[in-house]
């Protein structure tokens, strides 16, 4: 792999190799092949899929009392699909 | 110091809380540990260090440059997570006492698989928990070494296929049974030792905390399907950590100064056994499991399902529940 200019070489890593940029600033949305598509309608708003999805791509917005995918993490598992209880998710390809 | 009342956490609680193990991580799609990690990360109470141990959840949220952790990280070799927790400890001693932090409690953290538990990091641990300092470790049990490409380890269980236990025309998968590791970890005379799943999130959050609020070390087995090693559908990871528990398979329990109680979800089981659902349904929804479906290897499913119900039978009497006769019914 080539280091791009951006990116610090070997020789300025501190010794550590302390870690410092947010994963949040790395978008793993792009790893996905079916993407998560909610019915209003049908969601009850349990929150079940926000605890469940494992990349922390959907949010619950108190303000809108309602949850929101970030489809720039979702890697399309389908977990929240899979454990909605009302069944308002359906996986749908990319 | 939390009282009972406010860990009755409910869904909107967590969602609400900010997320400290951060989006953007590595992990495979539908990695169970991750949810794990998620969920864990909500329950902490305060200023928390967590140590990792090598395996997929050190290297997926710390590939350099970029951390997933919202808390102060580090990594550990692969055999130490409970050495290095007990460092922090030490040191965190040595600052109070010398009033260089201005904290009252640090929550120390230990994650490791169970490669690093069961097989490498025992004997760390084992030292970490007999000199009685204060943290919790956390072993995320995807029952194999998963990072570097499923071999098997102590967790894996009886007839799961890994590379270094292949189900062929020789062997049936791996030839013993999963160690109780969390049972050894009761043996050691700690404070608090239990069992989660993540279908029962709840449950784990609330085992998270009394972990954390408990003076001394704290053991928590956590089930994580693993969708690449299990050869199971990447959606039902969280479906498989509910059959893990309504078949019995890996029951939910706590053990308080070495008492031994059942806990909520598996105590269902307990008061209506036709609940328990028979192992095959857990077994058959995973690749690792396929070749116990052929008739060379169906026998295997029996001895499964005969040492699950022996195991359970023996949590039962530990937790003092008698399990009520089967209804016909
Ligand atoms: C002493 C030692 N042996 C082997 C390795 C290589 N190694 C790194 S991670 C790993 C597997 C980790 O398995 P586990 O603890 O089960 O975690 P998982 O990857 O499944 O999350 C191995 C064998 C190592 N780092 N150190
Ligand atoms: S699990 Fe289903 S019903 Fe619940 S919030 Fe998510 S989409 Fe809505
Ligand atoms: S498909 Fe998976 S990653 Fe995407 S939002 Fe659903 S649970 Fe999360
Ligand atoms: S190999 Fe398994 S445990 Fe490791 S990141 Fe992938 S799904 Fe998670």
């Amino acid at each position: 792999m080539r280091v791009t200019a951006k990116e610090k070489s070997w020789k300025e890593i501190s010794p550590a190799g302390v870690c410092w940029k947010a994963s949040t600033q790395f978008l793993t949305g792009d790893w996905k092949t079916y993407k998560p598509v909610r019915d209003l309608e049908k969601c009850t708003r349990c929150l079940l899929c926000v605890l469940f999805c494992p990349d922390g791509a959907i949010h619950w917005k108190p303000e809108k009392g309602d949850i929101e995918f970030d489809y720039n993490f979702c890697k399309g598992c389908g977990i929240c699909a899979n454990e909605c209880p009302a069944k308002a998710i359906e996986m749908k390809l990319e | 110091m939390q009282t009972e009342t406010e860990w009755k956490f409910t869904a909107k609680d967590i969602a609400e809380k900010p997320d400290l193990f951060l989006s953007g991580h590595r992990a495979c799609a539908g990695c169970g540990p991750a949810t794990v990690l998620r969920l864990i990360m909500k329950a902490v109470r305060g200023p928390t260090i967590v140590t990792n141990a090598t395996g997929c959840m050190e290297v997926v949220s710390s590939i350099y440059p970029y951390t997933s952790w919202a808390v102060p990280w580090l990594h550990t070799a692969f055999e130490n997570a409970a050495a290095n927790a007990s460092g922090i400890d030490a040191a965190l001693k040595i600052l109070k006492k010398k009033r260089r932090i201005k904290h009252e409690h640090v929550d120390i953290i230990a994650l490791a698989g169970d490669g690093g538990t069961y097989d490498i990091g025992i004997q760390a641990l084992s030292g970490a928990v007999e000199r009685g300092h204060d943290f919790l470790y956390v072993l995320y049990d995807n029952e194999a070494y998963m990072n570097t490409g499923i071999q098997r380890s102590g967790g894996t269980p009886l007839g799961a296929s890994t590379t270094t236990s292949p189900a062929g025309t020789v062997i049936p998968g791996k030839l013993e049974h999963k160690k109780p590791i969390a049972d050894i970890m009761v043996a050691h005379d700690m404070p608090y030792v239990a069992t989660a799943s993540p279908y029962y999130w709840r449950d784990l959050l609330v085992k998270v905390r009394k972990g954390l609020e408990v003076n001394g070390p704290a053991f928590l087995h956590v089930f994580a399907p693993c969708p690449r090693g299990w050869r199971s559908d990447p959606a039902k990871s969280i479906e498989l950590s509910r059959l893990a528990v309504e078949t019995c398979i890996f029951p939910l329990w706590e053990a308080v100064n070495g008492d031994y109680q059942l806990s909520t979800p598996s105590k269902v089981f307990a008061l209506a056994p036709q609940k328990k659902k028979p192992v095959k349904e857990y077994l058959q929804v995973q690749g690792r499991f396929r070749h116990l479906f052929t008739p060379k290897f169906e026998k295997l499913t029996e001895e499964i399902q005969r040492v699950t119900d022996e195991r359970w039978k023996r949590l039962l009497k530990k937790c003092g529940v008698e399990q009520r006769a089967k209804t016909t019914a």
